[in-house]
């Protein structure tokens, strides 16, 4: 991607590979392992939004707890403005951790329920020792303010709060040691559309007023769509397609992610869109099919899917993809 | 003709409240609607709105206690479901109407295999024997899109994948034939290609069986794309019925109109979303007015003061708001909705 | 599943070898000396000194029990000190009896103890519910002994239909079992009755209302096979309970099982036959809780995949 000179890369992801073992019925048998990320390479720039999308199994939580060391990766590098983060000692670790943040799904179970807010926010400063102790109640009314929340909330528990407000308090936490970088796993998915609305609004002006990047992991497409500066797609632990947003759900190459798109219902009944339907199921993560990954519910597929595993590559400018048939199908 | 135009469902003034320690909890609040032969009707809405509540009030399913239905009538084919004997309620549900989960994880018995689950409601509605039913149960696998169904049928939930126990959930509902069918969320649990295929199987068997279905769901974009009418609800109350294409071309309620600008667009970018500021009321302590006039952009005084009613207005649609009567004064009316 | 079952059997083999070790170790700690005993009050010291060259007792210990393992393997128990039987005999005569005791015992913890908890669950909160438990903690608070006492003295002595003690017919079983299995059956009624209310929770219980089901097979068919995978563990668990309690209860009620054999011989410092003993029993529980994994396996599939 050298062709992005403007841009400063931030995070280096590659050769990512997490492996996790599965128990096997027999000791005789070979163990078995679920390839849950294999062979992940990307680059994050700073400032910009990257979104992860695929469905459950592909691999893309995990990508983002491999990065984190959250679950310690079985091989491959992460490059952090320059160093491999995956050879830090705890320390060096602990250190780091402070620029990398993450924010759940579920705030709630990433919450401490016996925790007042402002022992939440003191205690994620005091672990990176980002702000001297005189100064904590202002940052921590500051940082209230930036997430929408009043000043009042400081001292009140988690239980407290509604589930829009909760994740409120999670990017509080998160923003708290100043980061560089916030991984957003699933952060909105289980908020009412309304609210939603409101925490991805948020995002994006916290982005804004403190120069963020974020590592955007999510299944819905439409938020995506609506956060992102660029979208890498994965199936099976593999990266299917990468490319800036608009390139991407304009005129995407992988089947894949043509499938995908077009599965997304749109709220809107006048629309009448050609949906590439796909037929069966995901397959198993432990044995995943020969070849390229998607052969077996794609609909384009020939021999050669089925024996040689393709390789990403880049197709138009900025925009990867891993298909054999990628250019005959793009016409 | 007009035993056509009939409804086959018809719901009137439904109230289902909850009594529990901190009170009664007034989750729906008398609502009405009807379900026609063929017809899929959508019940939007967001989490709390009572959605849920409705489709299990139907089938009387409500946990009771703390649950119970307070008040109006479920006629089905013109009998009240509300005041039938629980033996005649037990012949119509999973017979002539049915229900599919949201969680097809945990809705099947995990220690049941499938086939016999799907087969039990055929030996107990139909009167079949265990042969026929265990093949009727196979027949139905294979019409819901189960590869190899004489294998599925022996298999236990725990063998199939999400979309496949979905799928099971639907020919269990569907065995006997039911002349509507309640779908709670009923792809909510499960990734979008596996949506896009559950929708189109319940589309698909619905023109075949020719049932009545109610689509229970958060998803707009479920909406669009199955349901010919659609009711939103909103604490407790429909504060919206009409059209699908009206809901969307033509969102009156600024309910409705909130939800539907505060969805990001899968093909158009925006810089910012719309959000519906404030939050639902407590469904302990409801408000004397409108229930969303504190979160109402267009808010008058009449708003907070007494709750509107659910109008028919000129193009058939029906909207709970004030704004759509004459009691409407306009004098604060605020920029248009963009 | 049979990979499963050979697997576990093979992992019975180092707790068995775990469980001669204690027992012949601990035998060593128990203080009085088997061979003082053996040759009687006033004995001279060479006596004694004879007696224990005769047993072996003043060679080393890990030659001992080197010794007492290779034995063991040879179907060779030792022989009783008090007298001269060998001890695997003496066993293999009480043995059965005490199977049968606890067999009853555990029929009736199971039948009692669900039978409790279903009726119970089945109306949470209700008279029936509050009563059913109530007896449940009273029997899980009484002691055995006082219990058995009391059955003894209601039964047998007042109302005269069952037999005080001994063990000749069937209805000599009736009592002592009762006793032995009243406390399991008071664990296992709660038990049951706090995963039917669990269990009647779940999502697929709607689903089972929703299909029509009559109430009694929701409980029956969907409810308790559900219910019933946490109650099997400590079933099982309650199985090692029961053993110890033999010891008591066939005292109480003049059973010549094995639980008394032990009383007798540790009384009588009969080091070989506490050792087969207490090694019988352990072997009883060990394979008790065999069942009890492949039970729970065949009842809850799943755990093989997650």
């Amino acid at each position: 991607m050298e062709k992005v000179i403007d841009k400063k890369v931030l995070l280096k992801v590659d050769q990512l590979k997490q492996y996790f073992p599965v128990k096997t019925e027999s000791i005789f048998k070979p163990k078995a392992f679920v390839k849950a990320v294999d062979d992940v390479s990307f680059e994050l720039f700073e400032g910009e939004t990257l979104s992860i999308v695929g469905e459950s199994g592909c691999g893309k939580s995990t990508t983002g707890r491999a990065i984190l060391r959250l679950d310690e990766p079985t091989d491959g590098k992460v490059y952090y403005s320059g160093q491999n983060i995956l050879e830090l000692n705890k320390k060096e670790m602990r250190k780091l951790r402070g620029d990398l943040q993450v924010i759940f799904q579920d705030p709630f179970a990433s919450l401490n329920p016996r925790q007042t807010v402002k022992q939440i926010l003191n205690e994620a400063m005091a672990i990176q020792n980002v702000v001297e102790k005189p100064k904590r109640m202002d940052r921590m009314l500051e940082l209230l303010g930036y997430v929408g929340l009043p000043p009042e909330a400081l001292d009140r528990y988690p239980h407290e709060f509604s589930g829009g407000q909760r994740q409120r308090i999670g990017i509080a936490r998160a923003l708290a040691v100043d980061p560089k970088l916030i991984i957003c796993d699933e952060a909105v998915s289980a908020l009412d559309v309304s609210i939603q609305a409101q925490i991805l609004n948020l995002l994006k002006k916290l982005q804004k007023q403190f120069q963020l990047t974020f590592l955007f992991i999510s299944h819905d497409l439409s938020v995506v769509r609506h956060i992102s500066d660029r979208v890498m797609v994965m199936y099976l632990g593999k990266v299917v397609e990468i490319a800036e947003k608009k390139d991407l759900f304009d005129s995407p190459l992988h089947p894949y992610t043509k499938a995908l798109l077009s599965s997304i219902p749109v709220p809107n009944p006048t629309l009448k869109r050609e949906r590439v339907m796909l037929t069966g199921d995901v397959p198993s993560p432990i044995d995943p099919p020969t070849g390229c990954r998607f052969h077996t519910r794609c609909p384009f597929a020939v021999e050669n899917c089925k024996q040689v595993e393709p390789a990403l590559r880049e197709i138009r400018n900025n925009h990867f993809v891993s298909c054999h048939r990628a250019e005959e199908l793009a016409q | 003709m007009n035993e056509k135009n009939k409804p086959i469902l018809e719901v009137k003034g439904l109230k289902t409240y909850f009594t529990t320690k901190r009170g009664v909890s007034k989750a729906v609040d008398g609502i009405d609607f009807t379900l026609h032969k063929g017809e899929t009707l959508g019940i939007v809405g967001e989490s709390g709105c009572g959605k849920s509540i409705t489709s299990l009030s139907i089938l009387r399913l409500i946990p009771s206690p703390p649950g119970k239905i307070a008040g109006g009538s479920i006629l089905f084919k013109g009998n009240d479901l509300v005041t039938m004997s629980e033996n005649e309620m037990r012949k119509v549900r999973g017979n002539e109407i049915s229900m599919i989960f949201q969680e097809p994880m945990t809705s099947l018995n995990p220690v049941i295999p499938v086939g016999e689950q799907i087969a039990e409601a055929l030996r107990l509605h139909q009167k079949m024997g265990r042969r026929e039913a265990w093949a009727k149960s196979v027949e139905m696998l294979k019409l819901v899109g189960i590869p190899s169904p004489e294998k599925r049928a022996k298999q236990e939930p725990f063998q199939l994948s999400g979309g496949m126990r979905q799928r099971v959930m639907i020919a269990m509902a569907l065995a006997c034939t039911p002349e509507v069918l309640i779908a709670d969320e009923p792809t909510t649990a499960l990734d979008v290609t596996i949506q896009a295929q559950i929708l189109a199987l319940i589309k698909d068997l619905q023109t075949k069986i020719g049932m009545g279905v109610i689509m229970i769901t958060h998803d707009l974009g479920v909406v669009a794309e199955t349901c010919d009418k659609v009711a939103v609800m909103y604490a407790g109350n429909i504060v919206e019925h009409a059209t699908t294409e009206q809901i969307f071309a033509n969102p009156k309620h600024p309910y409705t109109q909130g939800l539907l600008a505060s969805l990001p667009k899968i093909y158009e970018d925006q810089e910012e979303l719309r959000t519906i500021e404030g939050s639902v009321p407590s469904s302990y302590n409801m408000p004397a007015g409108c229930r969303f006039a504190s979160r109402c952009p267009y808010q008058e005084a009449i708003c907070t003061a007494q709750q509107p009613e659910l109008v028919e207005q000129s193009d058939g649609s029906k909207v709970r708001c004030w704004k759509y009567t004459e009691q409407w004064t306009g004098q604060v009316e605020q920029e248009e909705v963009v | 599943m049979l990979m499963f079952i050979i697997r576990r059997l093979v992992q019975t083999v180092p707790v068995i070898i775990g469980v001669t070790f204690v027992v012949f170790f601990i035998m060593q700690l128990v203080p009085g000396d088997p061979a003082v005993l053996l040759a009687g009050e006033g004995a001279s010291k060479d006596t004694i000194e004879a007696i224990r060259e005769q047993l072996g007792l003043n060679r080393p210990l890990y030659v001992q029990y080197f010794d007492y393992l290779m034995n063991l393997a040879n179907g060779d128990f030792g022989v009783s000190l008090k007298n001269s039987q060998p001890v695997l005999d003496e066993i293999l005569v009480r043995l059965p009896i005490t199977l049968e005791l606890a067999l009853f015992s555990i029929l009736i913890t199971i039948v009692l103890g669900m039978g409790a908890g279903i009726i119970s669950a089945v109306k949470p909160y209700s008279m029936q519910d509050v009563g059913v438990m109530l007896v449940a903690l009273i029997g899980i608070s009484l002691p055995s002994f006082w219990f058995g006492l009391m059955l003894m003295y209601f039964f047998s002595v007042k109302l005269q239909i069952l037999p005080v003690a001994g063990w000749d017919s069937l209805l000599h079983v009736i009592l002592p079992a009762l006793t032995l299995g009243a406390g399991g059956a008071a664990i296992v009624a709660r038990m049951t009755r706090s995963s039917m209310l669990d269990v009647i929770r779940q999502d697929y219980i709607r689903t089972a209302r929703a299909k029509g089901l009559r109430e009694r097979l929701i409980i029956y068919k969907h409810a308790l096979r559900n219910a019933l995978i946490p109650v099997i563990t400590v079933v099982g668990l309650q199985f090692g309970a029961l053993l110890g309690g033999t010891v008591l209860v066939e005292s109480i009620f003049a059973i010549n099982g094995l639980g008394r054999m032990i009383v007798d011989a540790i009384r009588m410092r009969d080091l070989p036959m506490v050792q087969g003993g207490v090694l019988f029993a352990s072997l009883i529980f060990v394979i008790v809780n065999l069942f009890v994994d492949v039970f729970y396996r065949f009842f809850n599939k799943r755990i093989e995949l997650n």
